[in-house]
């Protein structure tokens, strides 16, 4: 069978040739470097917020407690602290021992008035800006000891108190809840607010 | 096992030394006169066949009309152990003999009891409160406290 000749030689020289003038005529230019479209990412990335809201999510999101554990509700902020529950989720793994370095005071136990300076003293060395929560029944309100005459009937009685969390032990997602709804109290300060 | 040393049986070689000062004597424990405490303590402490060498408590009870005092004895030699009791009859000004010159594990704890119970030990060295902060008024573990 005879093949039907569509193009001649010729014919298939000239399509050719064609084609390399236009690709000569396309590639007049350099292509330009994939990744250049980074650049264009990093400028939609600037973004423009305001100063309390930067501050504030730095500040709640690094707490450093400081250590305060008079008594048995210790444990349940150990706990707290450990794998299970896993406190470095909220960037506040490292427990300071020094008050200097740190700005949350968990208050975590019964607190006798005769410790009660050192609670004090350790309060007025943590650096501004530092916030308490006041962990378990005894830290709210002296708890099944607030008759006694050796106990302080709660801890807003030597220091401002800015959560109040109930529970002889709370858990350890109580212990997170009250986490969080400091974070909620920071999150609502303001520069201005602060030096008055 | 330590061998719980029976009071009956220690009163009669105390009495026969110290003839009048055992008060009550039970299988349980050995009650002897505030005012030959001393001389009981150290005779306990230095006679060998009883050799009571470490004084394992002090506490104290209420009881209103009296305070009673009480001495858990242990001798490691002879592996052995002894309860002494004394009472103390007066609630305003209650003193007894401090044993601190016997056993010094007495020192702590009859500061406790003079913190707590407000008995005074005559010739501790150094008594003054131990739990409680100094100006706390009042004793505490008194029944007649609040």
């Amino acid at each position: 069978m005879e093949i039907e000749e569509v193009y001649s030689s010729r014919q298939l020289d000239i399509k050719e040739g064609k084609a390399i003038n236009e690709l000569i005529a396309r590639s007049q230019e350099v292509i330009p470097d994939p990744d250049r479209w980074l650049d264009e990412e990093l400028e939609r990335n600037v973004l423009v917020t305001s100063v309390d809201a930067v501050l504030n999510w730095a500040r709640r999101t690094s707490l450093w407690p400081v250590v305060c554990f008079p008594a048995c509700c210790a444990f349940e902020f150990i706990t707290t602290e450990a794998s299970r529950f896993d406190l470095s989720r909220f960037g506040m793994e490292i427990i300071r021992a020094s008050p200097r370095q740190a700005d949350l005071m968990i208050t975590a136990g019964t607190l006798t008035w005769k410790m009660a300076p050192q609670v004090k003293r350790i309060y007025d060395q943590m650096a501004e800006p530092k916030w308490v929560i006041a962990m378990g029944a005894c830290a709210v309100s002296g708890g099944i000891f607030r008759s006694s005459y050796s106990v302080v009937p709660g801890y807003n009685r030597i220091i401002p108190v800015d959560v109040y969390l109930p529970g002889c032990p709370p858990r350890p997602e109580a212990v997170i809840h009250a986490i969080r709804m400091l974070h909620k109290k920071i999150a609502r300060r303001s520069l201005i607010a602060e030096d008055e | 096992m330590t061998l719980a040393l029976s009071g009956s049986d220690i009163a009669k070689q105390i009495e026969e030394k110290f003839p009048g000062c055992v008060v009550e004597a039970t299988a349980a424990s050995l009650l002897v006169e505030a005012k030959s405490l001393l001389d009981v303590a150290a005779y306990l402490k230095d006679t060998a066949d009883l050799g009571f060498d470490y004084l394992t408590l002090i506490t104290a009870v209420d009881y209103i009309d009296c305070f009673e005092v009480v001495y858990y004895l242990t001798s490691i030699k002879h592996n052995h152990s002894l309860v002494l009791k004394t009472r103390c009859y007066s609630r305003d000004n209650p003193t007894l003999p401090s044993v601190v010159g016997l056993w010094r594990t007495a020192d702590f704890q009859e500061r406790e009891i003079y913190d707590l119970m407000g008995i005074s030990f005559d010739g501790h060295p150094d008594l003054r409160r131990i739990v409680l902060w100094e100006g706390f008024e009042g004793h505490p573990l008194r029944k007649d406290f609040l």
